[in-house]
Parts: structure tokens; C-alpha cells; sequence
């Protein structure tokens, strides 16, 4: 493996998930080490969706450990949660945005909830929009934009708040091949910033542009 | 980089209700409703009570004097009631005063003493009774020793109809409790279900917002003023409905009824933020309630 001198920040070990009777995760154990760029890949139902979501607590581990930066999830309180997500930028297929509120609230929404005061937000959300190239679209709403562009307000949402990790499950399996590139290039300029990527797909083309390490999954156990 | 987010909070709970204006009006309109029949209910007592304080006020015996007697027997009588047991203060009431008293109670009706040039009022003592010595047999005994007394005509005391008045009227009393309870319960539960409407149509903002590391609290406060507002508005509403039908009733009814001898009175200024203050309770508690059990879930 490689970066195996980096910091370990996350660690599971012999991880299981089950729902009711259907084990969508089957006794995982891997590390994922500090501005890694990873992949999770395997055919649909293999348990990516499933093994991004027991990251962030969407939804809890059946068996096993997980431990992030030093703090294992099973001892989390409900309260604790929200500031686990924090560590966290997450990134959707569908993209997931709040169609009521227009691009500027959908990406300040983040930092308000940290929080922030509003001279902070106003200067950080510009920077971010323009980031992902979309510095003029503070004001328009999200169903009035096209599948990329939407794509590239969730990345902005998900790098706003200066996240440790972003997670992003099956983030280009929507777009058109421009888009997907663009959203690769997004995420490789979050992990220049020293974000670890944590990205899950089955786009082999992206997975060969990067070169990155690959995790394959298949029936929710890692195949080596 | 911490700020105090009050402000953020007002403007999402502006937003949203200018977002949901249907659900907003008809909620807000309902509260307005059961805060007008539930104040309705609380006037009804507050003036009830009111005209039982006065009532029971007047238990007392007027003695009224023959019309000869001698002015030197005064302040013997006077002394010899004073004595028995259950008096806790005597008057007298000239019938001049009696006269002047009854033309100020009277005043819209004036002219019918213009025509008067004799008093045909007695001289009196007005007796005023120790509380413990407020019962029936106690008071029936009191009297008709007073009447017995040398220069005494007649006595008179209205404790008899006092008493049966207030037996009926705290029946009244009750039901008008219970149904302002009732009433209040039933806003509770509209507003608990208009907001649970709300977070329904919004559970995917909600959802959104829990995975960005919004705390329950940051989700919470914005309904919570939500619910204040309405509640406010819905109070003000109420309580100003209400008093356009107390206009009405006072215009068109108690004039001609007792008016002259019991005033009804509307809410003070302050029962009436007494009555907003709760009806915003109200507001919040629906939100409060519908929130505990979305966020569980
Ligand atoms: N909420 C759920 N309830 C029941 N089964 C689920 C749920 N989510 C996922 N699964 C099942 O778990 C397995 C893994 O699903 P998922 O993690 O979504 O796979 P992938 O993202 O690799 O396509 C699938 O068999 C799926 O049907
Ligand atoms: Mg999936």
C-alpha cells in the first residue's frame, strides 16, 4: 500500500452492516491515511453507498470499530454527531441540494450552522463559487441549472467549511464526460489543499486518470 | 468566529412562513379563533366574579327607621346593634343621603325624579356583616333581632338570593373553565399539526441539513420563532376580535339592561399580554411537541 508512512485517519476494523437480514457489509478492515486520494469501486450493491454512509454516522455500524481521528464512532453521542459531519464534505450523485433556496444559501447554509458570523460567510462563499466557477450564479436556484453545474455548487457546498475528508459517492455517474472532468479536477484541487478524498464509482476512465489507490468491493467484502 | 444567531434564525422563520403563506394564515387563523373563544370564556369569568364581589359586598341588613322617630334615639340604637354578635360595622344613612345615592345610581334615568319635591326614602342603618357570620340561619337571626329594636320599621337583606345566584353561577363557572381548557388544548394540537405539515414538506431540507453537521438546535430555533410569531399573531387577532364583539355587545345591550348597576369591563392591558403571552406559548408548544417527535424519527 502506498502512503504508509502518512497518519492513519480512519480506521476500520472488522466492520459489519446489516439491514434486517441482508449484510450489505461484510468484516471490513482498511485504513485510509491522511490526503489520500482513494477509491471505492465494484459493481452496483456492492456496499459503497452503504460504507460512506457508516463514515459519517448516516447510519451505524452493525458490528466492528470505526475510528476517526481518534474517535470511535460506537462512543459518539447523538448530540456529537453534527460535529463528526463537520469533518466532512459530502458529495451525492443526485446532488442534493435544497431547491428552495438559491446557490448562495444552499453553500452558506453550512457555515451558519457552524456558526459563522456573516462577514466571514459572505467572503468565504464568494471565494468557494469561484473556486468551482460559478461566482455569478449566487442567485440562481438550483433547478435552473444543468446537472454539472448543480454538481459543482454541491462541491462548493462540500469544500465550504474547510472539511478534513470529502466524501463523494458515485459524483460523476450523472454527467456528461466535460462535467465529470471538471468535477475530477475540482476534487484533485481540494486534494492539493491536503483534503483526504475519499471517492466512490464505477467509472473506470476516472479511476485510470488519477492512478490513485483503488478499493474493490464486491457483496460488501473488499476484494484485494 | 462564533456570532449569536438570532438573526439568522429570524430571517429563516420570515422566509419560511412567506414560503408556506397558505398553511401559515389557515394555522394562524385557527389560533386566532380558539384565542377569541378561550379569552371569550376568561372574560365571561373575570366579570362574573366581579359582579359576585359586589353582590356579596351588599350582604348586609338595612334597617330602616319609622319615620317619627326621635333623633335623640339614634345613637342608642345605633350602639345596641353595634353590640350584637356578627356586626362588624353599621352606617346610618340619612334619607337624604339614601335619596342623593339613588339618583347617582339612576343618573339616565333622571327624569324620572324631577317631578319629587318630597323624599319618600327612610332614614336607615346599613349593618355590615363579620364574615363568619355570612350564614343563612345566622343572618335570618340577626335580623329579626334588629327588627325587634324600638324605632326600626322593617329590615331587608339580600343574602338569600345571593346565595342561590352564586351556586349557579359557579356551574358556569366550571363549564366556562373546562371549555376554555378544551379550546386551548384543541390549539395546541393545530398548531402541533400545522408545523408538522411544515417540516413534512421540508424533510428533505432537513435531512440536507443534518448531514452538513447542523445541530438540532440550529434546526429547531427558526420553527420555534415561527411558532412564537403565529402564536402572537393569532393572539392579537383573538383578543381584538373579542373586543369588537364586546363594543357591540356593550353598545347595543347593557345599556338598556343593568348597566346602571353592574358595569361589565373588557380585559386590562395587562391580561390582554397576558393573553398574547399565551397564545404565543401555545404557538411554541405546537412546535415544540411536532419537532420532538420529527427529529426522533
Ligand atoms: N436502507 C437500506 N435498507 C435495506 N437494504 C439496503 C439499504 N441500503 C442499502 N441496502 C442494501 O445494501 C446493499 C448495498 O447497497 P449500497 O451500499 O447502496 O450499494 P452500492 O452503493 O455499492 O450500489 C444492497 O444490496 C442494498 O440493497
Ligand atoms: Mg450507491
Amino acid at each position: 500500500m502506498e502512503n504508509q508512512n502518512n497518519e492513519v485517519i480512519i480506521q476500520l476494523f472488522h466492520v459489519h452492516k446489516r439491514y434486517g437480514g441482508k449484510n450489505a457489509i461484510i468484516d471490513v478492515t482498511v485504513n485510509f491515511f491522511k490526503n489520500e486520494f482513494v477509491f471505492i469501486t465494484g459493481p452496483s450493491g456492492a456496499g459503497k453507498s452503504t460504507l460512506m454512509k457508516l463514515l459519517y454516522l448516516g447510519e451505524p455500524a452493525s458490528e466492528g470499530q470505526i475510528i476517526i481521528e481518534g474517535v470511535n464512532l460506537s462512543r459518539l453521542s447523538n448530540s456529537q454527531i453534527p460535529f463528526l459531519r463537520r469533518k466532512f464534505g459530502i458529495i451525492f450523485q443526485d446532488f442534493r441540494l435544497i431547491n428552495t433556496k438559491n446557490v448562495y444559501e444552499n453553500v452558506s447554509l453550512v457555515l451558519e450552522s457552524m456558526g459563522m458570523n456573516r462577514k466571514y460567510i459572505q467572503k468565504k462563499v464568494k471565494i468557494v463559487l469561484r473556486m468551482v466557477g460559478m461566482e455569478d450564479r449566487g442567485n440562481n436556484y438550483p433547478l435552473s441549472l444543468s446537472g454539472g453545474e448543480q454538481q459543482r455548487i454541491a462541491i462548493a457546498r462540500a469544500m465550504v467549511g474547510d472539511p478534513k475528508i470529502i466524501l463523494a459517492d458515485e459524483p460523476t455517474a450523472s454527467l456528461d464526460s466535460e462535467s465529470a472532468d471538471a468535477v475530477l479536477e475540482l476534487l484533485k484541487t481540494a486534494h492539493s489543499k491536503g483534503t483526504t478524498i475519499i471517492v466512490s464509482t464505477h467509472d473506470k476512465e476516472l479511476i485510470r486518470k488519477m492512478g490513485t489507490r483503488v478499493l474493490h468491493l464486491k457483496e460488501g467484502q473488499v476484494q484485494e | 468566529m462564533k456570532t449569536f444567531m438570532l438573526d439568522i434564525f429570524i430571517k429563516r422563520a420570515l422566509a419560511d412562513m412567506k414560503s408556506n403563506k397558505f398553511l401559515n394564515i389557515i394555522a394562524i387563523i385557527t389560533l386566532g379563533l380558539s384565542i377569541l373563544i378561550v379569552s371569550a370564556f376568561l372574560l365571561f369569568l373575570i366579570n362574573i366574579n366581579e359582579v359576585i364581589d359586589s353582590c356579596k359586598k351588599s350582604v348586609r341588613i338595612m334597617a330602616y327607621l319609622d319615620p317619627g322617630f326621635e333623633e335623640v334615639q339614634l345613637e342608642g340604637i345605633k350602639q345596641r346593634i353595634r353590640e350584637m354578635d356578627g356586626v362588624s360595622e353599621i352606617i346610618f344613612i340619612s334619607k337624604e343621603e339614601a335619596l342623593k345615592r339613588l339618583k347617582e345610581q339612576m343618573k339616565r334615568q333622571s327624569s324620572l325624579f324631577e317631578n319629587i319635591d318630597t323624599n319618600p326614602l327612610p332614614d336607615s342603618f346599613e349593618v355590615q356583616i363579620a364574615p363568619n357570620f355570612e350564614t343563612d340561619e345566622k343572618m335570618e337571626a340577626l335580623a329579626q333581632k334588629i327588627e325587634k329594636l324600638p324605632s326600626v320599621q322593617e329590615v331587608e337583606y339580600g343574602r338569600k338570593w345571593v346565595n342561590k345566584f352564586t351556586r349557579v353561577v359557579n356551574i358556569f363557572k366550571i363549564t366556562a373553565f373546562v371549555m376554555a381548557l378544551f379550546f386551548l388544548l384543541a390549539a395546541i394540537f393545530i398548531m402541533a399539526n400545522t408545523i408538522r405539515l411544515l417540516l413534512y414538506s421540508k424533510r428533505e431540507e432537513i435531512q440536507i441539513m443534518r448531514l452538513v453537521g447542523a445541530t438540532d438546535s440550529f434546526i429547531k430555533w427558526p420553527f420555534y420563532i415561527e411558532g412564537l410569531i403565529m402564536g402572537g399573531i393569532g393572539g392579537i387577532i383573538g383578543i381584538s376580535m373579542l373586543f369588537l364583539v364586546f363594543i357591540f355587545i356593550s353598545i347595543n345591550v347593557s345599556q338598556d339592561l343593568a348597566s346602571d348597576f353592574v358595569s361589565i369591563r373588557f380585559f386590562s392591558i395587562k391580561d390582554s399580554i397576558w393573553v398574547i403571552s399565551s397564545s404565543m406559548f401555545v404557538g411554541w408548544l405546537g412546535c415544540y411537541l411536532s419537532l420532538k417527535q420529527f427529529l426522533k424519527a
